[in-house]
């Protein structure tokens, strides 16, 4: 047809689509998501398990694509990779593959009185489509981690890994969709926009893993639609060493929680507080870690990482501006380097305090005792981990007792992580929400209560109804029945009245 | 300065208008005053020992029964209440929460020992459940009583302190709450807070730890929205239309009798009221009988006579109710009275799915059928709509009904009988999607109100164990680490020798 009535035509019906798909081809990932859920492919256990043994398969099979575009990105060494990002998930692969029958299965549940001839459980459901943003410091582990979940929860996902690490974004658009369901689990890249646009759409979950400014803007957008979140997020993890303990043992492991990854880490130990008296022989014996782990000359070290950009080279720089250094400092803008840095006598009002470091820089503040170690924690935002280094179990105690965070690790640095029963995730500032292991799987289900009764015993129901009168008194009986099933006497004087 | 009797008009409003602001800030400013003061009753830490928390609950305990009276009279006045559904329908429930949590908290309370793996395997590893600090309560109207002292017991069993924020519609529960809380319990850790629309936005601009609100979808959003300016939590316990679906083959005297009493209690006005029924049209005649004989029953001729029938808790929900019916004629009851906010107990046949009925939440006394060819259709019907709080099927057939109750979802799922799962305290209470997040009774409060916290304490000994995992990365020791993580979890409570026997050989494996 041609003409007006044609043009009109043409506009509405083939022009408007594909636009709207060109333009905004996050709709369409999110729309095509949703479809396949519908279709119900994704609710039994067999699929699932299928699918998350094609991710396993990806991680054995495709190693090297996954490391070479890590070292891109980050500089980290293949070992490390491994180490840091395709172990932990390989991990949770084979934890869901073999949990996830128990995992799906209805849950049952203490019964009262009332109950006791009836069926009554907790049935895990899958939400529906979920969207999962990914944080750029160890783009497969925070990014796969809850697509694992996702999946063995019976989900959709669409998956969208952070821009800034480039090379990592596009191994996932290229790779996932070789392996997994690629209607199901669409990997969508982009930058602030295409997020943006993603927003807009409608999720039955969203997990989030970044900063606190932006989680911000993500819980605001999905109030809109009454969305549930999980909020990974960051904040300055404090790193108390008491002076009664193996300061060289603790130093090491601290200076390794610090230094992996180049110090971006959301658990990273960010700053020291420890007595004036035992500075020294911190910073000595952290040094002496630095030198240990990545030789005298970091920047050759293939185990040591890079800042991801510029941007956040500068951002960092700039931190050091007013504290005094104490070790490393030496840098090269070009290279995105920054050495191990250790910073001494830093006050809490020096830029380095203001906000999360991310980077290789360990400011020590001295502080007088635990007293006032646990009084400047609580002034600040409750932060993602807390650590505390003592051989005195009274100091541990009263520092968990006294202080709240995400997760609490003694005498060790970022190991928790590791442990997949025990839920990873913050409070406050630092998140809301948790995953790892089953906790990971029921974050992204409904546990939805079922109470099968049968349409018998009537009788014991005849309490509720209208008309009330003192005549029946039952409101009394039925105030017992609600109570533990120890009270056989009233059940079976009720059975005879 | 001319006296208040020369100013002019102009001049008189002006100054009216001062006072009404000086008034407005003096009163936002209490919001304030009461958070600022709980927060700091928190941070004194005196909620933290387990005897604090059981005296309050104890006392709480005790203004329930020494306050039945008043309680049931409040109710009385706000929405014609009858004085045996108060218990029945309130405070029995809130006492069991109170008597579960006096036995239950210090199991609560305890540390969570959780599974270790090889790494682990000498560490102490648990999760220990914390207060968040505090917590703000929006209560609603309908079980005013219920919706807003059950999450208070959770927040004072977790160890919090927190902000009462009773619904201003139920103005008599209200103004009791607020005379009655602070004569009980501690007054700075648990204020109340009277008030509409402006003082909710105002309290919804200060921080909290954790909000936990009961009302509508709509105001759910702009709860969560507020909460995200400040990164809090949120409990939403929404509502939506909960469908009932009756299958021909079951005994539909019986669920007509059990549908009728969840539907008219409290004049329809409950979250998890049956909110419609799907039936084929064979059985929709039986049902409109059932239904009409068992309102015989319960409410009598005149249902507007019977003390056990309740009243709509406004003008505005009375009008809007009315609303829903018009172009209809009902099969049953229809009558209503502006001047008592009452509306008969009234049933519509053959409705259809895009009437004004089915769009909203009814919250009131009128029961819709809308037919359909079968289970099959039904499961259509319902998944075609929001996810809501709760779901109903009536059947006798089980597989047919595990089959409606794995195509659809819902908050929780009743089956033959309607609203009951809402009373069994192990089983967690609360919507998906737009009938809300998170959940709570029993335990799950405690749960919901707490940080659960992931303890990992290890010992600065065994450093070898550490020593692969250090840089330089070399394949030899990262296979050694790749092997110990890589490890099963072991549940320690077993103990059995071959494990500590394994356990010792690998872990001298690791160190050579």
């Amino acid at each position: 047809p041609n003409g007006e009535g044609g043009r009109c035509f043409l506009a509405v019906v083939v022009i408007q689509p594909v636009r709207y798909g060109l333009l905004h081809p996050e709709r369409k990932a999110v729309a095509r998501a949703r479809k396949a859920f519908e279709t119900g492919r994704s609710k039994s256990l067999e699929y699932r398990i299928l699918q998350l043994k094609n991710l396993q398969r990806l991680f054995t099979e495709r190693q090297s694509a996954v490391s070479d575009a890590i070292k891109k990105d980050l500089n980290k060494s293949e070992v490390g990779t491994q180490l840091y990002e395709t172990l932990g998930l390989e991990g949770e692969l084979s934890l869901a593959i073999k949990k996830l029958k128990e995992w799906a299965a209805p849950r049952p549940v203490e019964k009262n009185l009332m109950t006791i001839s009836d069926t009554v459980y907790v049935k895990p459901e899958p939400l529906g489509v979920v969207l999962i943003i990914g944080a750029w410091n160890y783009p497969w582990a925070v990014t796969i981690q809850p697509l694992i979940g996702a999946i063995a929860a019976g989900n959709a996902a669409v998956v969208k890994p952070s821009e800034v690490c480039v090379h990592t974004a596009k191994a996932m658009e290229d790779l996932l969709p070789l392996y997994i369901d690629k209607e199901l689990y669409p990997v969508v890249t982009g930058g602030v926009p295409e997020t943006q646009e993603l927003l807009r759409q409608r999720f039955d979950h969203i997990f989030y893993t970044g900063n606190s400014m932006v989680g911000k803007l993500i819980m605001e957008a999905a109030a809109k639609h009454l969305t549930p979140v999980t909020l990974e997020l960051g904040g300055k993890s404090p790193c108390y060493i008491d002076k009664d303990c193996d300061l060289s043992i603790a130093c090491r492991r601290v200076a390794w929680g610090k230094y992996t990854n180049c110090g971006q880490t959301c658990i990273a130990p960010d700053y020291i507080l420890c007595e004036p008296s035992i500075q020294d022989r911190v910073i000595e014996e952290v040094t002496k870690s630095i030198k240990e782990f990545y030789t005298d000359n970091p920047k050759t070290c293939p185990d040591y990482g890079r800042i991801i950009n510029q941007r956040h080279f500068k951002r960092i720089m700039n931190m050091l501006e007013d504290s005094t250094i104490a070790e490393g400092g030496d840098n090269d803008e070009s290279d995105s380097f920054i050495a191990p840095t250790i910073l001494r006598d830093v006050k809490p009002e020096a830029k380095v305090m203001q906000e999360e470091i991310f980077g290789p820089l360990l400011p020590i503040l001295p502080v007088n005792g635990l007293d006032e170690a646990i009084k400047f924690i609580n002034k600040g935002e409750k932060p993602l981990a807390l650590y505390v280094f003592s051989s005195d179990k009274k100091v541990i105690k009263r520092m968990t007792d006294e202080t709240s965070s995400g997760g609490l690790l003694a005498n060790d640095c970022l190991v928790h992580y590791s442990v997949s029963s025990l839920p990873f995730g913050g409070v406050g500032n630092s998140g809301m929400g948790c995953y790892h292991g089953k906790f990971s799987f029921d974050q992204l289900s409904h546990l939805r209560s079922c109470l099968i009764k049968q349409l018998k015993m009537e009788g014991v129901n005849s309490m509720r109804y209208p008309p009330h009168t003192l005549k029946k008194l039952g409101w009394i009986i039925w105030k017992m029945y609600n109570n533990k099933a120890e009270k056989q006497g009233c059940f079976s004087e009720l059975m005879r009245s | 300065m001319k006296s208040i009797f020369q100013l002019d008009k102009p001049a008189v409003s002006r100054l009216c208008l001062q006072f009404q602001r000086l008034f407005v800030v003096l009163k936002l400013s209490m919001e304030r005053q009461a958070v600022q003061r709980a927060k700091e009753a928190f941070l004194s830490g005196r909620t933290r020992p387990l005897e604090f928390r059981l005296q309050q609950l104890h006392a709480l305990q005790r203004m329930i029964t020494e306050k039945e009276a008043e309680i049931s009279t409040a109710l009385k006045q706000d929405i014609n209440r009858s004085q045996y559904d108060t218990p029945l329908l309130e405070l029995i429930g809130i006492e069991n929460e109170i008597k579960l949590a006096l036995e239950k908290l210090a199991v609560w309370a305890a540390p969570r020992p959780v599974e270790r793996n090889l790494l682990t395997i000498s560490d102490e590893v648990y999760i220990q459940p914390e207060p968040l600090g505090l917590v703000l309560i929006i209560g609603a109207w309908n079980y005013p009583w219920a919706v807003t002292l059950q999450p208070l017991v959770g927040a004072i069993a977790a160890g919090n302190a927190a902000v009462v924020k009773p619904s201003e519609l139920s103005e008599h529960s209200s103004l009791l709450l607020r005379a009655l809380l602070p004569r009980y319990l501690d007054k700075d850790l648990y204020p109340v807070v009277t008030g509409g629309v402006s003082e909710t936005q105002e309290l919804l601009r200060l921080r909290f730890d954790h909000v936990f609100y009961t009302g509508s979808s709509t105001v759910g959003k702009l709860v969560m929205a507020a909460a995200a300016r400040h990164l809090t939590p949120v409990t939403l316990e929404l509502g939506g239309k909960s469908p009932c679906y009756i299958d021909k083959d079951c005994d539909i005297r019986i669920a007509c009798r059990r549908i009728t009493w969840g539907k008219f209690v409290n004049c329809g006005q409950t979250c998890i009221a049956p909110d419609f029924i799907l039936c084929e049209p064979c059985i929709q005649g039986r049902v409109v009988e059932c239904i009409r004989q068992t309102l015989l029953e319960f409410y009598g001729a005149d249902p507007k006579c019977s003390p056990d029938y309740g009243r709509i808790i406004n003008q505005h929900h009375f009008s809007r109710v009315m609303g829903l019916m018009e172009g209809y004629t009902p099969v049953v009851g229809g009558q209503s009275d502006a001047s008592q906010r009452y509306i008969a107990p009234t049933v519509l046949k053959d409705v259809p799915p895009h009437s004004r009925l089915m769009q909203e939440e009814i919250f009131g006394p009128l029961l819709p059928i809308v037919t359909v060819s079968d289970m099959d259709d039904a499961i259509r019907f319902v998944n075609e709509r929001e996810k809501p709080l709760a779901l109903y099927i009536f059947c006798s057939d089980k597989k047919a009904t595990k089959r409606m109750i794995e195509e659809t979802s819902s908050g929780g799922v009743t089956v033959n009988d309607v609203m009951m799962h809402y009373t069994l305290s192990s089983l967690p209470f609360g919507g998906v999607g737009e009938s809300g997040m998170g959940h709570y009774h029993g335990k799950h409060t405690f749960d919901q109100l707490s940080h659960q916290r992931a303890c990992l304490v290890r010992s600065l000994r065994m450093e070898n164990v550490n020593l692969a995992r250090y840089p330089p990365q070399d394949r030899r020791r990262a296979r050694r680490v790749q092997m110990a993580l890589r490890s099963p979890m072991i549940d320690m409570s077993k103990r059995t020798f071959i494990w500590a026997v394994t356990a010792t050989i690998i872990g001298l494996g690791l160190y050579l």
